[in-house]
């Protein structure tokens, strides 16, 4: 690419704020009502985090997994496709999260919970809370209207952040897992500034809340990493 | 292909050199543009009309770009937003739509426009053949005119000179068997200007597209004279930096003097700045809303700045 210190992250976004949450405000009409049962998962499934089950956690792995790729599907797949070329890559990112997770957590049994030894316990909490009932309001709080509102399980920014969350919580540090929610939270934050987004800031902020976190568990117990 | 030089075309607000057969060519598209346009659809002011060089064929300086304005998917609400914008677009006297298969949707959406409009739309379909293979040009060229809805392009432009040597010969052999009607290049942001330069130079197209505005004024230097030397359309991409430069002044009150220049608001005065340039055919904002593209379409009519007041937009622009 000729010249290529001269493109900014704007010539690479080719579409509007306007085009970019009416996307979102069409995802969820179609959607609509599983983001009640989506917000209601997410809260049971951040409550079982923090109740930190003894056995290894297959069953909110799956339940993560399979939110991981309904995304990939539904959103990138059937609807930001419509205005972004770059949705097949994103789909894909999000199917190969949904295949790690699933494999990693729900198959293999490698993602378990202890509230005696959490890698980052309030970092953790603190992204499910962000994350579950906290971005539904993040439209009406910046002006947009409730249907353009995003909720775990079903839009793609809550979903990975939440994931960070669960990550975060567990006995064990999962660096394959981490990689991609970490990834798109850096993504979404240059797309959404490249579209005058004013909560451009939210998901990369929460990707380096998260690698911090993450990395001064590392330091401070270096049998945590993976 | 070596061009021999051209005389300098007539600007119908101007001066310079013509000739009998470019004043009855312009004469006969201009009667063809207007019989095309239908009942009702005729603007209060006419816009300001100049000639593509290569043909004589007159067009309105203020055109309509699609840049993500226009790429809002499926969405029907959205898009009967972008035909309204047509619409009052068409009203207003406006002819050229300009596009790119890089546009996202925006093809589509403006095939959507025009199919709600009926075909009498009096459209100058311009857009561009954007992918490294040779061998998929004209295939995307015929996807794009599908999503127009349209038969052919009125002019196709080989999109940031991406594969321009190949892309040149095929528009070339296109237009020769009258499936196109005009060449082009384009670039914007001021990049690669010497590549644009020496195809301007060698090879005989009919336009070319690069980004000009009152701050951005490089072209000014040598493109733009290339151009009236080598008789090449000059349509302008970025007229406003994408609303940068509309948002960065607009806090600041309009000087009473841009009332000699026909303008009422800062759009106006910029875009005034614009398509007075000797060298330009016209400018190609974007919007996604009806009044502006009104807004826009009014720098079209009236009084165009001469030099010395261009001068004076210019300093005035630079010292906010």
């Amino acid at each position: 690419m000729p010249e290529w210190w001269t493109y900014t992250i704007s010539d690479f976004v080719h579409f509007s704020a306007r085009a970019y949450y009416r996307v979102i405000e069409r995802h969820n009409e179609s959607g609509w009502p599983a983001h009640l049962l989506a917000l209601g998962l997410g809260l049971a499934a951040s409550a079982a985090t923090l109740r930190a089950p003894a056995r290894p956690a297959r069953a909110l792995c799956a339940l993560v997994a399979v939110l991981w790729a309904g995304v990939a599907w539904t959103f990138f797949g059937r609807h930001f496709a419509a205005i972004s070329w770059t949705a097949a890559i994103f789909a894909w990112l999000f199917a190969i999260e949904a295949a790690l997770v699933a494999w990693i957590g729900a198959i293999r049994a490698g993602l378990s919970f202890s509230r005696r030894r959490r890698i980052a316990g309030g970092p953790g909490l603190a992204l499910l809370v962000i994350a579950v009932p906290g971005y539904p309001v993040l439209a009406p709080l910046v002006g947009r209207d409730w249907r353009q509102a995003e909720i775990f399980g079903v839009a793609a920014d809550p979903t990975a952040i939440a994931t960070l969350g669960h990550l975060l919580l567990a006995d064990r540090l999962r660096w394959e897992l981490l990689a991609v929610p970490i990834l798109w939270g850096l993504i979404s934050g240059v797309t959404l500034w490249g579209i005058g987004s004013p909560t451009a800031w939210v998901p990369p902020l929460a990707s380096m809340f998260a690698l911090t976190a993450a990395l001064h568990a590392t330091r401070r117990d270096p049998g945590q990493a993976r | 292909m070596q061009r021999e030089p051209r005389a300098a075309s007539l600007a119908v607000m101007g001066h310079s050199t013509v000739t009998r057969r470019s004043i009855l060519k312009a004469l006969a598209a201009s009667a063809a543009a207007l019989a095309l346009r239908p009942l009702g659809a005729f603007a209060s002011t006419a816009p300001v009309l100049k000639p593509i060089p290569s043909s004589g064929e007159l067009l309105p300086v203020v055109g309509l770009g699609s840049w993500i304005t226009f790429n809002v998917g499926s969405d029907p609400g959205l898009r009967d937003e972008c035909a309204a914008v047509m619409r009052a677009f068409f009203a207003a006297g406006g002819r050229m739509i300009d596009s790119s298969p890089m546009y996202g949707s925006s093809q589509a959406v403006i095939g959507h426009g025009l199919a709600r409009l009926g075909r009498a739309a009096p459209v100058f379909s311009a857009d561009k053949v954007w992918t490294a293979s040779r061998q998929e040009g004209e295939p995307q060229i015929r996807r794009s005119a599908a999503h127009w809805g349209v038969g052919r392009f009125d002019l196709v432009q080989v999109h940031n000179l991406l594969g321009w040597e190949a892309h040149l010969e095929t528009l070339f052999r296109m237009k020769e068997d009258g499936r196109l009607r005009y060449v082009g290049i384009t670039t914007s942001e001021g990049r690669r200007h010497r590549d644009v330069e020496a195809i301007m130079l060698a090879r005989p197209i009919d336009f070319v597209q690069v980004t000009y505005n009152v701050l951005d004024r490089e072209v000014e230097a040598r493109i733009l004279p290339a151009a009236r030397e080598r008789g090449i359309a000059v349509i302008v991409n970025r007229p406003f930096r994408g609303g940068d430069l509309i948002r960065s002044i607009a806090s600041h009150r309009l000087p009473p003097w841009a009332a000699r220049a026909g303008a009422a608001t800062w759009a106006q005065l910029l875009l005034k700045f614009v398509v007075s340039h000797p060298a330009v055919l016209c400018a190609i904002p974007a919007t996604s809303q009806v009044a502006h593209v009104r807004e826009n379409m009014a720098a079209a009519t009236g009084s165009l700045p001469d030099a010395a007041l261009r001068r004076r937009i210019a300093a005035h622009v630079e010292s906010l």
